[in-house]
């Protein structure tokens, strides 16, 4: 086996910028906010960046297609840039390529950013919009909302849950969100919710309600990675490495084979399995310190703290209920308030968690910084639907630990 | 050789739309409308249309039959989805027919219906393979109108031919008459009808009997010996007028189904027929009639072949599974009757291309997946890899259809943030018993219908998306509750 990414790249610098609904910014006013700040944390000049790599998933809907946009937003002087898109893993896939960059040789410094500006759809929720011209013809008529509600009746079919108990558990997930949300400057949603508010919430997609949902947003995220030994030459210490770095990208067994039950993610077991190894971690559930999931519904953080092999299989309710993933637990997941609180800005949201991690490390997350010092942080994201998707995890950490 | 019917089908849509619903909407401007309120109608989903609904009759038609010696696939309607694209054809490919067959449409007639059997029963007699024959209707009418209180959307099919005919055609004969009752001329969405008491007294009651009784003193039979007579208007009493003028007997006038259907337009007089040969025995004499610019007059002696039909759902089965829908707004709405408020998220470009149509067809229209020859496992679509993930193997992928197999719900949901015409949108994964999955749309979810995780499920052939920016729709399958529409087994 490759020896893979652990400990050959450093996070060097990173910016974000507060998600929400920017009816007043272009992609471009956001892609700007993010890599000013990322510039100033980096202290480098942006001659020093040898290549960047651009994320994001609906171009159609905001800065259309190519690298283009990210080199002319930035004036990035002629360097190599690439655009990436890989559905809800869109910007943790141009964090890859940057790391990959860096890792190879081929750049000392490398820039990722991705970005998204949903909000000029005129409505709520992610764009409606076609799959395809041969998917068209026999894809369900299906929403984000309605694939991934389908967890919840298979997971209870399953494992004999019942459906309140999920629905309750599925209600901590997002009021343990809005509480950390809710100490978090850039998030878009700051409110505190309720178990009751959250159960009797408007239906979207049984058994889905409005509060089981991520929100949708604008925003942007932006990293700026180095070589170890670069980051340490110019002055860096404590460094934040990259430990792991993996993508699963789902082959049809899910979609056409029926060896799969539908009630978790078999993308995310591989990823994480293989990601766990690349960072020589071997038992997770004592030494992640802190994760950020893809709670793009509540649902979905539910089965992936199994997939994760954080919870066991069939024992995320009693995880959940009893706080094991509250901010002051013994996991925290989603401590800079999630996808729930932040949206999701599809691009952006990959790097929006690396950011986050790369944040609590350094022991700068201002009111919601973790006491119990961090030592390996791990993102994950989900792109597309629980039956045919891509699953990327990164982990992060001290470097050498 | 005698020709005649080989075997019957009949399909009527699940929704039942309550006549009082419709008056009291509309008794404000027209009180005329209250006599017309009691029962119920027939109501397509918003995915079903002419064709759809022949394609169901037509599979209830061929239940256990062999689909391989069909020769022909003929349909008739008024309300055909396509003017110009040969709508008999999509029937065909929806049952995976081979395209070694006649097809073609019969229209512009309410004597459509009676029409394409005589024809198909005068093809027969040439010798060719069994004809398959469907008619359906789903009429446009006016918000307000009579015709939209008594009319009813359905369909019928018949396998006609030579050999063990459970019904054996006596005779036919046609009065052609240029009566105008009613017309829709071209580009023109709705019917134009004049004064009923003239209809009645000066079309029904001179046209239909000149054309009853031609036929009766041709086949040498008399009335009285008259078991069934099918008479599909849904005015009332007109059927027994007719009778007691041609002499039939009174016990013979059958339902026109007007209580707890509707009249299915141009198919109507074959649904009859449908519903009458389930009731009859050996032995039986029915008698239809039908009504349109003249009058189309068929006889038919009922075989003990009867007896052998393998059992089929028919018009009872699919009365039977019934929805009593109280709300009106929504049938106004699929019939584009009021201009609602569809949201931004409805106006989707739903373009097909007909070069990606044309290459899936077998895919979309026909529902054919593939089966790996080497490993044997059944996969949709179909793909020239096989998706097992210890076979892989390629280019061993056998044509499998999946259209007439029974799965089950893996899992589902009510889906109400994307748009449909008919929120929730429900679809879930579906897993066949014999191999094979899909993420699959849902189709008559009705309020009572409790959908759980292992739930059978079978496929109807419906409209998948409308494309109304250029007249075009496309068609898939989609899977509804199995148990709710075996009743009639």
């Amino acid at each position: 086996m490759a020896a893979g990414i652990k400990d050959k790249v450093a996070i060097l610098g990173m910016g974000c910028s507060r998600f929400g609904e920017r009816w007043n910014d272009n992609a471009e006013d956001l892609m700007i906010e993010a890599y000013v700040e990322a510039l100033a944390d980096a202290g480098i000049e942006k001659s020093s960046i040898d290549a960047a790599w651009f994320g994001t998933g609906i171009e159609e809907e905001h800065v259309g297609k190519s690298a283009v946009p990210l080199s002319m937003a930035l004036r990035l002087p002629n360097i190599p840039v690439t655009r990436v898109e890989n559905y809800c893993a869109s910007g943790s896939e141009a964090f890859r390529g940057a790391v990959y960059a860096v890792a190879s040789g081929a750049c000392d410094i490398a820039l990722a950013l991705g970005v998204e500006k949903l909000k000029d759809t005129g409505y709520g929720g992610l764009p409606q919009r076609n799959r395809g011209s041969v998917n068209d013809l026999f894809w369900a008529n299906a929403s984000a909302p309605g694939s991934f509600a389908q967890l919840a009746s298979a997971y209870s079919a399953k494992h004999g849950v019942n459906k309140d108990d999920m629905k309750r558990a599925m209600a901590h997930i997002s009021v343990k969100s809005h509480d950390n949300g809710s100490r978090n400057p850039k998030a878009h949603l700051r409110n505190k919710i309720n178990e009751e508010k959250v159960m009797n919430a408007p239906m979207i997609a049984e058994p889905l309600g409005l509060f089981d949902c991520c929100g949708v947003s604008d925003g942007s995220a932006c990293a700026i990675v180095t070589t170890p030994e670069i980051a340490k030459s110019l002055g860096k210490k404590d460094l934040v490495t990259v430990k792991a770095m993996q993508l699963s990208a789902s082959n049809g067994t899910e979609a056409q084979h029926n060896s799969w039950d539908g009630s978790h993610f078999v993308t995310t077991r591989a990823a994480a399995n293989r990601a766990y190894k690349e960072a020589g971690i071997s038992k997770p559930r004592d030494q992640i310190s802190l994760f950020e999931v893809h709670d793009c519904f509540s649902i979905t953080e539910f089965v992936t703290m199994e997939d994760l092999f954080i919870s066991e299989e069939g024992n995320a309710v009693n995880d959940v209920m009893n706080g094991f993933y509250d901010a002051d637990g013994k996991i925290p997941c989603q401590i800079d308030g999630g996808l729930k609180c932040f949206g999701h800005p599809i691009g952006a949201s990959g790097l929006r968690m690396i950011y986050e991690m790369y944040l609590q490390m350094q022991g700068r997350a201002g009111e919601r910084q973790r006491q119990d010092e961090p030592v390996f942080g791990m993102t994950h994201n989900l792109g597309g639907f629980p039956h045919q998707n891509v699953c990327s995890i990164t982990i992060v950490g001290k470097e050498g630990a | 050789m005698e020709v005649g019917i080989l075997a019957y089908g009949g399909y009527i849509p699940q929704s039942r739309l309550q006549r009082s619903e419709i008056a009291n909407a509309h008794t404000w401007f027209n009180p005329g409308l209250k006599g017309l309120a009691k029962g119920e109608r027939a109501m397509a989903n918003w995915d079903e249309d002419s064709v759809t609904m022949a394609v169901e009759a037509a599979r209830d038609c061929l239940t256990e039959l062999d689909r391989e010696q069909i020769s022909a696939v003929y349909m008739a309607s008024t309300s055909f989805p396509f003017m110009d694209r040969q709508n008999a054809g999509i029937v065909a490919d929806a049952l995976n027919l081979n395209s070694s067959l006649q097809t073609l449409d019969f229209a512009s007639s309410q004597r459509a219906g009676s029409a394409g059997l005589a024809t198909a029963l005068q093809v027969a007699k040439g010798g060719s393979g069994p004809i398959l024959y469907t008619t359906a209707e789903k009429r446009s009418t006016k918000a307000a109108s009579p015709l939209e209180l008594t009319s009813g959307d359905g369909a019928a099919a018949f396998l006609v031919g030579q050999g063990k005919v459970i019904a054996r055609l006596l005779g036919s004969h046609t009065e052609a008459v240029d009566f105008v009752d009613h017309f829709r001329g071209e580009g023109e969405a709705y019917d134009y009808s004049w004064e009923e008491r003239w209809i009645r007294d000066e079309g029904y009651l001179k046209i239909v009997p000149a054309a009853v009784e031609a036929l009766l003193s041709k086949s040498g039979v008399a009335a009285e010996d008259i078991t069934t007579f099918c008479f599909p208007v849904a005015a009332r009493g007109v059927a027994a007028m007719l009778a007691k003028k041609i002499g039939l007997p009174e016990s013979a006038v059958a339902d026109n189904l007007q209580a707890n259907c509707g009249e299915t337009g141009t198919a109507h007089s074959m649904v009859m027929l449908a519903h009458a040969l389930e009731n009859s025995k050996p032995g039986d004499k029915i008698l239809v009639a039908s009504f349109g610019q003249g009058s189309d007059a068929l006889l038919f002696e009922v075989t003990e072949e009867i007896k052998s039909l393998p059992p089929r759902k028919g018009v009872s089965g699919y009365l039977a599974r019934r929805y009593a829908e109280t709300n009106y707004n929504k049938f106004l709405a699929f019939h584009d009757l009021i201009n609602l408020e569809r949201g931004i998220r409805a106006e989707t470009d739903k373009k097909t291309g007909l070069t990606t149509l044309y290459r899936n067809k077998g895919m979309t229209q026909a529902m054919i997946g593939g089966k790996c020859s080497k490993c044997g496992t059944a996969q949709f679509p179909k793909s020239n890899m096989c998706v097992n993930e210890n076979c892989g193997e390629i280019g061993t992928q056998e044509d499998y259809s999946f259209a007439e197999r029974i799965s089950k719900v893996n899992s589902f949901t009510a889906d109400r943030l994307t748009y449909s015409p008919d929120p929730p949108a429900y679809y879930g994964m579906i897993q066949f018993e014999e191999g094979g999955r899909l993420m699959s749309d849902f189709t008559d979810i009705s309020p009572e219908t409790d959908i759980k995780v292992g739930m059978p499920m079978r496929m109807m052939f419906r409209v998948k998306d409308y494309d109304n920016k250029r007249g075009f729709r496309r068609y898939f399958w989609k899977a509804t509750p199995a148990d709710a529409s075996n009743k009639g087994e």
